[in-house]
């Protein structure tokens, strides 16, 4: 049987020296400040299929402007406008596309594991980009080059996430790739949204129900959205949730002094935390979403170059 | 002439293992008519067919008590006769179907019909199980009286357990009176609605809603509570949690009719091979997680499991080549059965072939009163002749079932079954595969 060919399906099975390669060669693709994104042909004559079976703006936008950056030319499918909605099933969707000769498939999906499940029945790199609540790769990778333009190396350091922790891919994601470089990582949430078993999803994790515990003395604050739609039960209220898990300007002043904090977007104003948080000098947010095009770019050059 | 030298069968010299009388030794069977005619050494008939099975185990005909076999309505999953093709090259010679069909088994029309169809196109014995409410709804109680003068031997709303704890305790008084079994499938639906995997680390990790181990014990503890008050025979399908195992042991010693079954998968394998989100690794109840599977396997030994069955669930590749959330649930089992037993439970010493035998015949012969399950002088010459060496590796695509979704293709297998005999009568043989005729 021929090999199966490369794709990037998550960060738990990858490992460092990858990981830290994917990172530098971001660097590369970063524009210095005032200049224009660098423009290449690494990937000319390729075509990258971006098919996403959950709706997303940013992510899908960004994957599309990495691939062009790269020379390569890109289709984007919504499953809404899809053969999909005529009841095709997944594996049918995905061969007759392969029948069009991509080079590569980069999908978003609401099943976890729906590009782990691909990826052993047909024979092209997949990449995904964001499976259910399972992970979402490049939004780690992204967040990981985030937090290394603002702090020398990621060992050592003190990340908390809060929020959705159970539904939430870039929460897995993130918790695979900072426990390979020995982040201290406090997850924390409500019960309901941070089952205990998340304690042991990788080394140096430790769970905490209280937010200004979990803020104490952290490097890196990373709020998630609450995921009101992949939420099956009766939640919080709204006004609960924001309480006791929202991020207020004054829980800064418990973490350190030159904190950062992250949201992967969309962002909820009032929801999640305030809009003054969100537009501080200590949120990094819009980095984020820049640096979204830098790691995909490496990401496609890595597995079609 | 040639009629009578047809209808007798001479096993020979094979280690005759026989739990119903606590049997175990080389002798040889002498089968005519479709009964056991004699057991015994040096035993000689000039008419007989003669079968050597030297080297083998020879032990009455193993009954599995949780077979779908689709028909009727869902033929293109499975059929009365490959179900039973696909148990006889497992070494079952009796299996009892579900009612989840279309229609629901909740009538003597549906009853009747699978005994006449058994009857026409099945190589092994099928035995019905009845519903419990009509269309399984979990409302009304089914024809329960008319499905057992039609033949059903137990009733069950397998896969759709009743929720409403007053119409179980109902259904157990009417089993009482007809003298027969509730099995029941134990799960709290409200507590494990939406879940595709067990709910533990692995679920976590995967980002797979999970299915609490307490959604099965909230309901065996409900119905050892319901058995106690109506004083019905209650058995547990397919237990797969410590706790469960404890309160059915508990039940047990308090003198309740209480009984249950555990699947190979169960005891095989846990939560932890899921990682590759492969649909054939979903059932209900889910895949548990070590501790779970240990509590199954201490079960076995201790004797507060009675049976072992298959929950055999055959569903076609379209449904299950899908995302894992999407997929039903269900997989194959007869094949795979007996091998799974002895890697588990003999070769790693766990417990002993006459207690494995016992768990595939008496068990269920006792819990649904069959008259089956010995190799008693006179009983029906069912047999099930097997071994503990031959090496062979499982191949689905080769399977006598229309469904290929078993998690074990691939899997090598040291021992296994060799000939399957039903009513006196060769069915199947691994070395000549008869029942591909």
């Amino acid at each position: 049987m021929a090999e199966k060919p490369k794709g990037l399906l998550d960060i738990e099975s990858l490992d460092r020296t990858e990981i830290e390669a994917i990172l530098e060669r971001a660097h590369f693709f970063q524009p210095a400040d005032n200049e224009p994104f660098r423009r290449l042909d690494a990937l000319r004559g390729r075509t990258i299929v971006n098919l996403f079976f959950e709706a997303s703006t940013r992510t899908r936008v960004s994957f599309e402007i990495a691939a062009k950056r790269l020379g390569a030319d890109t289709v984007s499918i919504a499953a809404q406008g899809s053969s999909v909605s005529k009841g095709e099933s997944l594996v049918d969707t995905l061969n007759t596309l392969v029948a069009m000769r991509p080079n590569a498939i980069v999908m978003r999906h609401a099943a976890s594991g729906a590009p782990h499940f691909l990826a052993r029945h047909l024979q092209i790199p997949i990449i995904n980009a964001g499976d259910g609540t399972h992970e979402h790769p490049t939004q780690a990778l992204l967040d990981a080059r985030t937090i290394l333009d603002q702090r020398p190396t990621l060992e050592g350091l003190r990340v908390a996430i809060i929020g959705d922790i159970a539904h939430s891919r870039v929460a897995r994601s993130n918790v695979h790739l900072l426990a390979k470089f020995g982040v201290d990582i406090v997850l924390c949430g409500p019960p309901s949204l941070l089952p205990r078993e998340l304690a042991q999803l990788a080394p140096g994790v430790r769970l905490s129900y209280e937010m200004t515990e979990a803020i104490r003395d952290a490097d890196v604050i990373m709020m998630l959205r609450v995921q009101l739609e992949r939420q099956h039960e009766a939640p919080m209220s709204a006004g609960e949730y924001f309480h006791f898990y929202g991020l207020r300007l004054e829980h800064l002043t418990l973490a350190k002094p030159n904190v950062i904090v992250m949201h992967p977007g969309p962002i909820n104003r009032g929801r999640e935390l305030t809009s003054e948080v969100a537009d501080s000098q200590r949120s990094v947010i819009l980095n984020q979403v820049e640096n979204g095009i830098a790691v995909r770019m490496a990401v496609l050059e890595r597995i079609l170059g | 002439m040639s009629a009578i030298r047809m209808s007798a069968l001479l096993i020979t010299g094979g280690r005759v293992i026989d739990p119903a009388s606590g049997g175990d030794g080389l002798a040889d069977v002498l089968i005519r008519d479709g009964r056991i005619e004699a057991i015994g050494t040096g035993l000689v008939d000039d008419e007989a067919a003669r079968l050597d099975a030297t080297g083998a185990i020879v032990a009455p005909g193993f009954i599995d008590m949780h077979v779908h076999l689709r028909e009727p309505g869902i033929e293109h999953a499975e059929t009365i006769e490959t179900g039973a093709r696909a148990a006889a090259a497992g070494g079952f010679t009796s299996i009892c179907c579900m009612p989840n069909t279309v229609p629901v088994n909740d009538s003597a029309t549906v009853t009747s019909y699978i005994v006449q169809r058994a009857r026409e196109v099945a190589c092994v014995n099928v035995f019905p199980i009845g519903a419990i409410t009509k269309g399984s709804l979990g409302d009304e109680l089914a024809a329960i009286g008319s499905m057992r003068e039609a033949g059903i031997v137990a009733i069950s709303d397998d896969g759709r357990p009743v929720m409403n704890a007053r119409v179980m305790r109902r259904a157990m008084e009417l089993a009482r009176t007809f003298d027969i079994p509730v099995i029941d499938h134990c799960e709290d639906l409200n507590l494990s609605a939406g879940g595709d995997m067990h709910e533990g680390q692995v679920s976590v990790r995967l980002g797979l809603r999970g299915i609490p181990s307490a959604s099965e014990d909230i309901m065996v503890a409900r119905d050892l509570l319901l058995a106690e008050l109506t004083g019905a025979r209650f058995h547990v399908a397919h237990l797969s949690t410590l706790r469960s195992v404890e309160m059915v042991a508990f039940a047990k010693s308090r003198g309740l009719k209480v009984s249950c079954e555990v699947t190979p998968h169960h005891f095989a394998i846990t939560d932890s091979e899921l990682a590759a989100y492969d649909s054939n690794f979903k059932m209900k109840p889910p895949l548990r997680c070590r501790h779970d599977a240990d509590a199954v396997i201490e079960g076995i030994v201790n004797g507060v499991v009675d049976a072992i069955a298959t929950d055999h669930a055959p569903h076609p590749g379209s449904e299950k080549m899908q995302e894992f959330e999407r997929c039903p649930f269900g997989i194959t089992g007869l094949e795979t059965a007996l091998g799974l037993s002895l890697s588990e439970l003999i070769h790693k010493g766990r417990i002993t072939l006459m207690r494995l035998v016992e768990l595939f015949t008496t068990g269920p012969a006792n819990i649904l009163k069959l008259d089956r399950g010995t190799l008693a002088v006179g009983a029906p010459a069912d047999v099930t002749i097997f071994d503990l060496s031959t090496e062979w590796t499982y191949d689905v695509q080769q399977s006598f079932s229309k469904s290929r979704n078993s998690p074990f293709n691939g899997r090598h297998f040291r021992g296994g079954p060799l000939a399957t005999i039903v009513g006196g009568k060769p069915v199947w043989n691994r070395f000549q595969e008869t029942n591909r005729e």
